[in-house]
């Protein structure tokens, strides 16, 4: 029982467990969305074209969040736009051009950040540090998640419309490029928001893996959406409890934590799981037995 | 109730280059209609600008009823109904959810499900004949019953034009046959529905009225009337009039 109860005696570890749960729960929750829309590898772009705008951020206004969430913002919004841009002027399509986008907005992030007149530290950046988390971080956590779920709750029919069918959306009325745009904006706003936890390059995995487990597990977007949370919630605490007792970085833990859940659904799912499909005995027919018996 | 549908001058481009000329229609309600054109004649095209999916190069599209007092949005009185294959069928919902969906332009954001929705809900599952499919996962359904849930997602919406995008592609006989009897059903309900079809051999049996394009306007009216070997004939031999170069024109036809 201290086991489980000693880390909450530190106030960092408060913190940093106050930041876990709203995280996993707004990434797990929004994940949801981009799994069903096949957007995880648009989201990874978006990942890796933050830290460029992290470290202009860094440069001009120092570790300030506002800044850095500002400056990350809109380097992502750069990378989707320029990359929508490339895919209508040429003949490059639209995953080509996003990819070469992010890669180098990345490379010249790594360029940026040496620039930067504070000390920054480039692995907490890239795969984060909660137990540095300030108050002040808490404070956009807090803001970033009401204002992720809140849209996502508000929006979630014309979202599941146009996530669903975008033409047929469309002849409903609905506004099929404002509610995508929003969606990268969200995207975007929940991974700066684990930041700080996983840093930029397994954000992805918070935001990914508690929805891709849940897709193995049910056939309602509904039991997406909420259990991903639930899920992201757990595995981001458990995560960090891994971290805390063994000396490793948050990130990789949570991520690893989130990695094993995934790889038990995808083996055990009850009714897409690997295994569970394979020891499932070959479905005969008693009619068709009785009439082809060999024997 | 009296609905028409009332296209003006109607031409539709692509890079500058028009897919449908200057076409006027006018169609009523109660009423079955094949959209027929060899390949590339503008068949989807038309069907997509009326669905509002595409920007009009000149002339409009008016949907009059007697209800036009009810504000309804005009999204809500056309369903549109796509080509299976663009469909992502793995999609986490149960049939019972996708009609649902139908639902949502007329609840908007806050109002809640009730038990008129859900009632409505229910009689598309009814007449659509999908009842004892309603807790599936859509992937797990034949392609006549994949069909019929965006009908009856359709019927949800209480749409009053159906727009179908070669929905008998790929269903077998029976599958067809099926299909076929729901658009009649639909029909007698009072709905327009208009479909484009690429097979000839049985308009009559599932058409009252028959829209022949290719490029611009060959024919329009009752099946009995203007589905004749001529007009047919006409359709599919003429040169449409485009911005393609005559080779192009030429193997379409070939193609077709």
């Amino acid at each position: 029982m201290s086991w489980l109860l000693e880390p909450f005696e530190y106030e960092f570890m408060q913190r940093a467990i106050l930041v876990c749960v709203l995280i996993g729960f707004t990434n797990g929750f929004l994940g949801a969305f981009i799994v069903i829309r096949r957007l995880a590898l648009t989201a990874d772009a978006l990942s890796h074209s933050l830290l460029p705008g992290l470290a202009v951020a860094a440069i001009f206004i120092g570790l300030n969040p506002a800044g850095l969430l500002l400056g990350g913002l809109v380097a992502a919004v750069i990378v989707a736009v320029g990359g929508q841009l490339i895919t209508r002027s040429s003949r490059i399509k639209d995953e080509t051009a996003i990819a070469s986008l992010y890669v180098i907005a990345f490379a010249l992030g790594v360029i940026l950040i040496r620039f930067a007149k504070v000390k920054v530290d480039l692995d907490g950046f890239l795969f984060g540090n909660i137990l540095g988390v300030a108050n002040s971080d808490i404070g956009i956590s807090l803001a970033t998640c009401a204002i992720t779920l809140s849209t996502l709750l508000i929006l979630q029919r014309p979202l599941l419309l146009t996530l669903f069918e975008s033409s047929v959306a469309r002849s409903q009325g609905v506004p099929v490029q404002a509610l995508l745009t929003t969606l990268m904006v969200l995207i975007v706003l929940a991974m700066l928001a684990s930041l700080q936890a996983v840093g930029v390059l397994l954000s992805l995995g918070l935001l990914i893996l508690p929805a891709a487990t849940m897709y193995l597990l049910s056939d309602s977007y509904q039991a997406m959406s909420w259990g991903g949370a639930a899920l992201g919630v757990t595995g981001a605490v458990l995560g960090l409890m891994i971290s805390f007792r063994a000396n490793i970085p948050s990130g990789p833990a949570i991520v690893m934590v989130l990695g094993a859940a995934f790889l038990g659904a995808l083996l055990f799912s009850p009714k897409y799981g690997i295994v569970i499909r394979a020891l499932r005995p070959r479905h005969l027919h008693k009619e068709s037995l009785d009439r082809w018996k060999t024997s | 109730m009296s609905h028409h549908l009332v296209i003006k001058d109607l031409t539709v481009s692509f890079n500058r280059v028009p897919a449908i000329h200057h076409i006027n229609l006018t169609l009523g309600c109660s009423s079955c209609v094949g959209l027929l054109g060899p390949n590339g004649a503008g068949k989807s095209t038309l069907l997509k600008s009326i669905a509002g999916l595409l920007p009009l190069e000149t002339g409009q599209i008016e949907f009059r009823s007697h209800q036009e007092e009810t504000n309804d949005p005009p999204g809500r009185s056309i369903a549109y109904v796509p080509q299976r294959e663009s469909v992502d069928w793995d999609f986490p919902v149960t049939v019972r959810g996708l009609v649902e969906m139908g639902r949502y332009p007329a609840l908007g954001l806050w109002k809640t499900f009730r038990a008129e929705d859900h009632q409505i809900v229910n009689e598309a599952l009814e007449v659509m004949d999908l009842r004892e499919y309603a807790d599936r996962q859509i992937s797990a359904l034949s392609g006549g019953q994949q069909q019929r849930v965006f009908l009856a997602r359709a019927w949800a919406q209480q749409a009053a034009i159906y727009l179908l995008d070669e929905p008998c592609t790929g269903l077998d006989r029976n599958a067809r046959r099926a299909f076929i009897s729901t658009l009649h059903t639909l029909r007698s309900a009072g709905k327009l529905i208009i479909t484009s079809h690429h097979e000839l051999g049985d308009v009559p049996d599932i058409f009252d009225h028959v829209i022949l394009i290719n490029g611009e306007l060959v024919a329009c009216g009752e099946t009995a009337t203007t589905f004749t070997p001529e007009n047919t004939e006409r359709t599919f031999a003429m040169k449409a009039f485009s911005g393609h170069s005559k080779e192009e024109v030429t193997s379409r036809r070939h193609t077709s």
